[in-house]
């Protein structure tokens, strides 16, 4: 292993590592809430009628509330991780190291991504005893889910590197990843919304993560999965284009 | 063979104030070196910059002959930093933080025998599996000592390394330092205990408003000083000769202290002139000038504002 590959997998443990030790609030607590949603959804929404053909309610409900909860903790996860270090201080020790800009990138990026991964499989393993989940489209599935993971995680790291303080990191949970996450069609088709909401969705990214990873469930969502595959990849790319510049920069890292 | 570290005009704005004016220096392979200035003279930002945590606006910094922003692994690799401030990570032990900080030099586990070592020497052997966030003020310090030294840098900048800390961490930390610069580490010092600069460091830079004032070995700018010191304790009631008088530099413990300059006062025309007039003296004694002095004289400022 060079020492620029160890570094890289050193800060990736340290990252886990750092989700892992507080497991309750990281992964356990997000499943709990995603589990309330359903059981309240679930019931109040008992008896409609099948959103998709043979896909009854709870079962539509379910890719979503993961997705949305894949969104929700890989944003938290990297923007959390930098804007602690940032206010502690400790992000010195980091940034006197000898790592790239790849290397941060990776890792950050990495560590969100088994964050969810472990969050995902959580609620699958609690939510499959009751509610019937076909996977139609594997390839489809583990690619929305490591785009969407990805781009979330990307996010969460920009959002970090601008934060000076938590309010800013609050900031943007409430005001971008919290409304744009309820207003992607987690808990309705949006063929069931106002034309003017229905055509607004489409231009909300999250929208596609959350519609292209239940196709990979059930073979059928609201809009063709290659335009699922197409936003969620312009997302991850874009995300990821401007995180890198501020890396390479030292955008609001380096006075 | 190429320096420990060079400083090539290196500038930084923030807007319209100038932190740094082209400062421009080299530190010698196993150097013990001191930059010293006080609060605001740029010593800070310079150690930023070299640890690559500020952007220079213009100039250059090799460590060990690499460039730290063409070349920064190589550069980062040989250097080692103890920040100033106390700061540490809350999630892990002393031992995992340390463990982590060589991976992230690319060191694996053929640097756990020095860490242990480390730990033993800093005296923090009993602490090792405790949470960094229990540990006192003191104890944090020594960890971030071990953390600047685990990749075993061939150049140790330590800014500001016993501020606030006990005597027996002090003596801890300079008896391993000599240690390490026996067996050849430079060492760059900045510190407001200037006494401690003196004792410890061969040459000294003294920076203030952004631009070197001084970079001599301590010997030369100690003996630059064209003054001496004389105290005087007066028997009661006796008072200091007239011409004397402007020459008074200040009151220690109920002794006035002269200050002489060689080239013109000596201390026999001072004695002549208590003679000739009859001023009883009970004690006296002498100081030549220390880096405190030498301090004041560049900077106009006192050595406690010093940090």
């Amino acid at each position: 292993m060079t020492p620029n590959q160890r570094g890289f997998f050193t800060l990736l443990k340290k990252e886990i590592k750092r989700f892992w030790a507080v497991l309750g609030q990281t992964v356990t607590a997000p499943v709990i809430t995603a589990l309330l949603y359903l059981l309240v959804f679930a019931q109040a929404m008992k008896g409609r009628a099948p959103v998709y053909p043979g896909v009854e309610y709870t079962e539509f409900l379910v890719p979503g509330l993961i997705m949305m909860t894949v969104i929700q903790n890989a944003f938290a996860n990297t923007s959390s991780s930098l804007i602690q270090s940032k206010v502690m201080g400790n992000l010195v020790f980091l940034q006197m190291a000898p790592l790239g800009p790849w290397e941060w990138f990776g890792a950050y990026v990495l560590a969100a991504i088994v964050r969810t991964v472990l969050v995902a499989a959580a609620m699958l393993i609690v939510v499959l005893p009751f509610v019937r989940l076909p996977v139609h489209e594997p390839l489809a599935l583990v690619a929305v889910f490591l785009l969407s993971s990805g781009s979330l995680a990307v996010l969460g790291l920009i959002a970090g590197i601008v934060a000076q303080k938590f309010d800013h990191i609050a900031a943007f949970t409430n005001f971008l990843i919290t409304p744009m996450s309820f207003l992607s069609g987690v808990f309705y088709s949006v063929h069931a919304l106002p034309p003017f909401w229905f055509a607004a969705s489409h231009f909300n990214p999250f929208f596609y993560l959350i519609d292209g990873f239940r196709f990979g469930f059930f073979g059928v969502a609201d809009v063709p999965i290659w335009q699922s595959l197409l936003w969620a990849s312009g997302f991850f790319g874009l995300m990821t284009a401007i995180c890198l510049w501020m890396l390479m920069t030292g955008y609001k890292m380096k006075r | 063979m190429t320096a420990a570290l060079t400083i090539s005009g290196v500038r930084k704005t923030y807007g319209k104030l100038e932190a740094l004016k082209g400062v421009e220096f080299q530190i010698q392979r196993g150097e013990f070196f001191g930059l010293l200035g006080p609060n605001g003279a740029g010593k800070s930002t310079l150690i930023n910059i070299i640890a690559g945590l500020v952007q220079m606006s213009a100039g250059s910094v090799t460590v060990m002959g690499h460039d730290t922003v063409r070349d920064f692994r190589a550069a980062r690799r040989s250097l080692g930093v103890v920040p100033q401030e106390l700061v540490f990570d809350p999630f892990f032990n002393v031992t995992d933080m340390l463990r982590i900080q060589a991976g992230y030099y690319g060191c694996g586990e053929e640097v756990w025998p020095w860490i242990d070592e480390m730990l033993q020497r800093l005296d923090l052997w009993d602490k090792r599996k405790v949470s960094m966030r229990a540990l006192s003020g003191g104890m944090k310090r020594r960890v971030l000592i071990a953390q600047a030294l685990v990749h075993q840098p061939p150049v140790v900048i330590l800014d500001e390394p016993t501020a606030g800390v006990d005597v027996e961490l002090r003596r801890t930390l300079w008896r391993f330092m000599r240690d390490l610069h026996r067996k050849g580490t430079t060492v760059v010092l900045t510190t407001h205990y200037l006494e401690e600069a003196q004792e410890m460091c061969e040459r000294i830079a003294i920076i203030d408003k952004g631009e070197i004032k001084a970079l001599e070995t301590t010997a030369q700018l100690l003996a630059r000083h064209p003054f001496r010191f004389l105290r005087l304790k007066l028997a009661e009631g006796a008072s200091l000769p007239a011409e004397l008088q402007p020459l008074v530099a200040g009151q220690v413990n109920g002794s006035l202290e002269l200050k002489l300059e060689t080239a013109k006062t000596s201390f026999g025309s001072v004695f002549a002139a208590l003679r000739r007039d009859g001023v009883a003296i009970e004690d006296v004694q002498t100081r030549d000038p220390d880096l405190e002095d030498i301090f004041v004289e560049l900077t106009g400022r006192k050595a406690e504002a010093a940090a």
